[in-house]
């Protein structure tokens, strides 16, 4: 029989790729941590709920998720309004500088944002006092360039006969977009919110730079104080962290697998045209 | 011109009006409400990445510290003096050195495994959907999260050492000052994996299955077929892999804040924006961390510059 290499290349693959968070889970179940092999399986006289109480105690899950959610929403409200009339412009309208504006969107997505974190740092925080706040948390990734680029992708491949009617009937361009270009490329606007979600759930570096108020910090930047600070003093400091990591996790990976096809076939067309 | 032609031969009676819409159309296009449209999209362009990027700048050049809000303060120009501090620092150049042997191991390993799983999964196997699914959790999920068990996998008494026995290496792998940036190399590599693969999956599409066929009528191999028709039909996506590695790797910030303990042991596994933030923040010297910003960023160009030189070479 032939060995089917290629098969097994791929669940060696999937393997590495799953097994870490099938131990997050395993890990945050556990009363006592066991690094040893076992320790990779459940035990029943080992496992409780106990970790998700220990963070939920230290960090305050309700409050984190719920900045997250604020800071992820706001980030997604932003883009799903300012870009998709921008996407939409850029791909339907003529008007001067238009490819000035499709430039610039193109070259934004190479430029490092760290090298930004200093300046933006000192205007958000230094100058307008927007330390610990909602909006000094969003306001730099208020609208995201690569959802624009998916939504002026998807608005290009309408037929433009369909604008040219509503023009005629004298339609506002407001009204056409609304009415007509907004329903048929419903698929774009998941896939934009999709990829606009993981951006700001995930997000670590600015958030913590902005909030020192422990109620105003998103659940990444909450867990990852609880790292570096608190976790030495907890009795089971692993399973803590790693109960906190979960819930962190959850989101994003259970959104991504129940739309998996929208994500992939976006990241697919930026890839190609990119 | 096309707005031009569209509106200048206006019908008779109405010549007036139609002479200034195409006036108008002519400077304003022919959808002038467009600039309307994209004015806010413009707007937080000009804020969030114009406005930063050429104060990062003007702060590398000035002597700036911060103050209360609205303080007015003489903020001398101080020319270089900046940047010599920066590069006469050993805890930068360090740094820098860091994210080299981050890159030299990050980007090839990538660049290999992300093609090599793309080539497996373009075919019709069993549970495809499955593997796509499992190779892109890494990267939807939060590094904060998944750098918590890594942790618990790669300390000193964790499942990693515990499986290698006594092959486990000695300091543990964080904390070893030769193995932590590798470590973290690896990590990042593992993170990512799946967006390349992605990017790698939408490019084998684009290779003629008819180069296949010749080749193996040639009697190439599959190994030879691999090499001689899928490597260099997907080379516009490994430049494009290649250059968003670079970017993603000197980016690196969360990585060794965690992992090792905020770039420890003692500034081996430190990256620049670790030190920018240090510098820059932590120490209150926004006109270093600037300095250092600006010197990254022009690495990076130099160096993606070099790599699209290198790989695009390769083709002639």
């Amino acid at each position: 029989m032939k060995i089917p290499w290629r098969f097994i290349t791929l669940l060696l693959g999937a393997f590495v790729f799953l097994f870490p968070f099938y131990y997050m889970l395993i890990g945050s179940l556990q009363a006592e941590p066991d690094p040893t092999v076992r320790g990779a399986f459940p035990e029943p006289g080992n496992l409780t709920g106990e970790n998700y109480v220990e963070i939920d105690k230290a960090i305050s899950l309700g409050q984190s998720l719920l900045n997250s959610g604020i800071f992820t929403g706001g980030v997604i409200l932003g883009t799903m309004v300012f870009g998709v009339l921008a996407g939409y412009a850029l791909a339907r309208l003529q008007f001067r500088g238009r490819g000035v504006v499709f430039s610039l969107m193109l070259l934004v997505q190479v430029v490092p944002f760290q090298l930004l974190t200093i300046p933006l740092y000192v205007m958000i925080v230094r100058s307008y006092g927007l330390a610990d706040s909602y909006l000094g948390m969003i306001a730099p990734f208020a609208i995201n360039s690569v959802a624009v680029f998916i939504f002026r992708q998807y608005f290009l491949q309408l037929p433009q006969e369909l604008f040219d009617a509503a023009r005629i009937d004298g339609a506002s361009e407001l009204n056409t977009l609304w009415r007509i270009a907004i329903p048929l490329v419903r698929p774009a606007l998941l896939t934009g919110v999709l990829v606009t979600f993981i951006g700001p759930w995930n997000e670590f570096l600015w958030p913590f730079l902005i909030t020192k108020q422990q109620d105003l910090q998103p659940l990444a930047v909450s867990l990852s104080n609880y790292l570096t600070t608190v976790s030495a003093r907890a009795a089971n400091p692993f399973g803590a962290v790693l109960a906190g990591a979960c819930v962190l996790a959850a989101p994003a990976v259970a959104l991504f697998i129940a739309f998996q096809r929208q994500f992939i076939s976006s990241s697919l067309e930026s890839g190609v045209k990119g | 011109m096309s707005s031009r032609l569209a509106t200048a031969p206006s019908p008779t009676g109405s010549a007036r009006p139609a002479g200034r819409r195409g006036l108008l159309g002519t400077v304003l296009g022919k959808q002038p409400i467009g600039s309307a449209f994209v004015a806010p999209y413009l707007v937080f362009l000009a804020a969030i990445f114009a406005y930063p990027l050429a104060f990062a700048v003007y702060m590398s050049f000035h002597d700036y510290f911060f103050t209360a809000p609205g303080a007015i303060v003489d903020r001398p120009f101080v020319g270089f003096d900046n940047y010599v501090t920066v590069l006469s620092d050993p805890a930068v150049r360090r740094s820098f050195l860091n994210v080299g042997i981050f890159l030299v191991i990050n980007v090839p390993l990538t660049v290999i495994l992300s093609l090599v799983l793309a080539y497996g999964l373009n075919s019709a196997i069993r549970w495809r959907t499955f593997f796509r699914v499992s190779y892109y959790v890494p990267y939807v999920a939060a590094s904060v999260a998944v750098v918590g068990v890594w942790l618990f996998l790669f300390n000193e008494n964790g499942l990693v050492n515990t499986v290698l026995g006594p092959l486990a290496p000695s300091p543990s792998w964080l904390v070893n000052s030769k193995l932590a940036m590798p470590t973290i190399a690896i990590y990042v590599t593992w993170k990512q994996l799946g967006f390349f693969i992605l990017l790698y999956l939408a490019a084998l599409q684009n290779v003629s299955k008819d180069l296949y066929e010749a080749a193996s009528m040639d009697g190439a191999g599959r190994i030879k077929s691999f090499w001689n028709v899928t490597v260099p039909g997907v080379r516009p996506a490994t430049t494009l892999v290649v250059l968003l590695a670079t970017v993603t790797g000197a980016n690196l910030f969360t990585e060794p804040y965690l992992l090792t303990g905020g770039g420890g042991p003692n500034g081996a596994s430190a990256s620049p924006v670790l030190v920018m933030y240090q510098k820059g923040i932590e120490q209150g010297n926004p006109d270093i961390g600037s300095a250092i910003g600006v010197l990254l960023v022009i690495g990076v160009l130099l160096l993606a510059l070099i790599e699209r030189r290198f790989v695009s070479k390769e083709d002639r």
